[in-house]
């Protein structure tokens, strides 16, 4: 019984929580332009959508490639920034690595407006327009912070002795960092990036504020500017669909196996 | 040993990054809060803020709005997660995907969604909606750090109390909830903040209704009064750094869900 209402309340949260979602994904199957107007079923958002054939919105498909192409490049930065900040930050002491520690932390704990606003002004500050140059580097601000944490504790489980091993062997440093260091950071290296990738993807307040005056859209700046506008762009109907159904896949896949699996060994 | 000190310095390129991109910017909020338009110092921003009674009353409406926002997710999320850690009661895994799944979605598109639907369903915006959305938005930010805390929990504890004649009422009051108060504050961290300092979500919900602080901040920058926008982005830094010496222990809940 008492299991009975645990899942009821598990499901009617979820069925709550999703009712959105689920509401603009069966909307998205449908041709009228305003949403909750059922006019047939049609698959000609999709199609729309593929082939980039809108009115007047071809600024959505940029803004979907500004967005991949931002996370890409500041998580692969990040990336490697932030493992050679954390192979750095291991093995120093004292007050050194206590400031960079909390200067570290800081981007993770300020609200995204902050973040934004203290960009910006440093930008009008230095001088700097503002645009892509200036949107991407303040995506690595801060994604760099989450690859360092990711990569600091793989750092601390390493014996320290097979990379000492190595170059005694005769392998140059450079050799030894890339056949010994970095394929046991490798773990922490990959979900680094997976996390760096996805606060890029995400963000809005900071690309709001460092995006300058230049036209430059996300996604998330494109969603902003047409919400305002009134009148929602139908073809975001399915992309935000597609966009869950993807997401929700792949964290199935990944999750569902960790999860049996820990549950499996402590049973 | 040699080497290793010197492979210290590999933090330098970060360390010079984090100084340009993480500290000058703080200083220069701060530097712009406590200056005019012509640069020289003053008060006269944060004097401004104190007799403007439509910012400070979207001060305090944020503030309140949070604290509402906090409280809910916090009723809400607890049982939540105490069922989907409890292996007797959840034996499914996908259920602890669907709430964590949110997290991965752009909040935006969340929001617009649940604005959309409010809309359809000829629900007035205002108030109402934007806390519903906000919990809508911020929930499975409440409810995964719970989750992790009470399936890492030892059940030993709470065995021990019963065995020792406790209620399960006092079981969940004394053991239960002070163990998973690390998570609890995790959760608070990671609603409260981005609640308070939230702007275009505000916006979505009550159709530029309600302004919420985030929003006052947003509008000053963009309409050039950097001066008092910065001293208003200091005023909320403020806030966050007081939330935050709340809770004392390092959250390691940021997305360890890779």
């Amino acid at each position: 019984m008492k299991k009975f209402f645990a899942q009821c309340y598990i499901w009617l949260l979820l069925v709550i929580l999703y009712a959105p979602i689920v509401f603009i994904g069966i909307f998205s199957f449908t041709e009228s332009k305003v949403l909750g107007n059922w006019t047939g079923f049609s698959t000609k958002l999709y199609s729309n959508l593929f082939t980039g054939d809108m009115q007047g919105t071809g600024s959505l498909m940029s803004a979907i490639e500004n967005t991949l192409l931002i996370a890409l490049i500041a998580a692969t930065v990040s990336t490697f920034l932030g493992t050679v900040a954390a192979i750095g930050i291991h093995n120093m002491r004292g007050r050194g690595k206590k400031a960079i520690t909390f200067l570290n932390n800081i981007p993770m704990l300020n609200p995204d407006i902050i973040t934004g606003v203290s960009l910006f002004l440093l930008f009008v500050f230095l001088h700097v327009s503002q645009g892509y140059v200036t949107v991407v580097l303040a995506h690595i601000t801060f994604c760099t912070p989450y690859v360092v944490l990711s990569v600091l504790p793989k750092l601390t489980q390493m014996n320290p002795n097979i990379y000492e091993a190595a170059l005694d062997l005769g392998a140059t440093p450079f050799q030894a960092l890339k056949k010994v260091l970095v394929p046991m950071l490798k773990p922490g290296m990959i979900s680094g990036f997976i996390l760096a990738f996805t606060m890029s993807l995400d963000d809005f307040a900071v690309t709001f504020f460092t995006r300058g005056t230049i036209g430059l859209d996300t996604l998330s700046t494109y969603i902003y500017t047409d919400a305002r506008k009134g009148g929602l762009t139908p073809e975001l109907r399915p992309l935000i669909t597609l966009m869950f159904v993807g997401v929700l896949v792949l964290l199935i896949v990944i999750n569902i196996r960790n999860i049996r699996n820990a549950r499996k060994a402590e049973e | 040993m040699r080497i290793m000190t010197k492979r210290s310095t590999w933090a330098l390129p970060y360390a010079i990054f984090l100084v340009l991109f993480v500290a000058l910017p703080l200083v220069i909020i701060i530097l712009y809060a406590f200056q005019d338009t012509s640069g020289s110092f003053t008060l006269a921003n944060f004097a401004k803020f104190l007799n403007d009674p439509d910012a400070i009353g979207t001060f305090a409406l944020s503030l309140e709005v949070a604290i509402e926002n906090t409280i809910i997710c916090i009723l809400l999320g607890y049982p939540a997660a105490w069922i989907l850690a409890n292996k007797k009661l959840n034996r499914s895994a996908v259920t602890i995907v669907l709430f964590i799944m949110p997290m991965w979605i752009n909040a935006l598109m969340r929001t617009l969604a649940t604005a959309e639907l409010f809309h359809v369903m000829g629900i007035q915006l205002g108030k109402g909606t934007l806390l519903v959305g906000m919990v809508y938005d911020y929930l499975p930010f409440m409810i995964y750090p719970i989750y992790n805390i009470l399936n890492k929990m030892d059940k030993s504890y709470a065995e021990a109390a019963s065995d020792l004649g406790a209620t399960p009422w006092q079981v969940f009051w004394k053991v239960q909830v002070p163990l998973s108060m690390p998570g609890i504050m995790s959760g608070v961290m990671m609603v409260f903040m981005p609640t308070v300092s939230t702007f275009a979500i505000s916006e979505f919900l009550t159709n530029n209704k309600i302004k919420l602080f985030g929003t006052i901040i947003q509008e000053n920058i963009n309409s050039s009064m950097w001066n008092y926008g910065a001293a208003l982005s200091l005023v909320m830094l403020v806030i966050i750094g007081i939330t935050s010496l709340l809770q004392d222990n390092k959250k390691d809940v940021s997305g360890g869900i890779v």
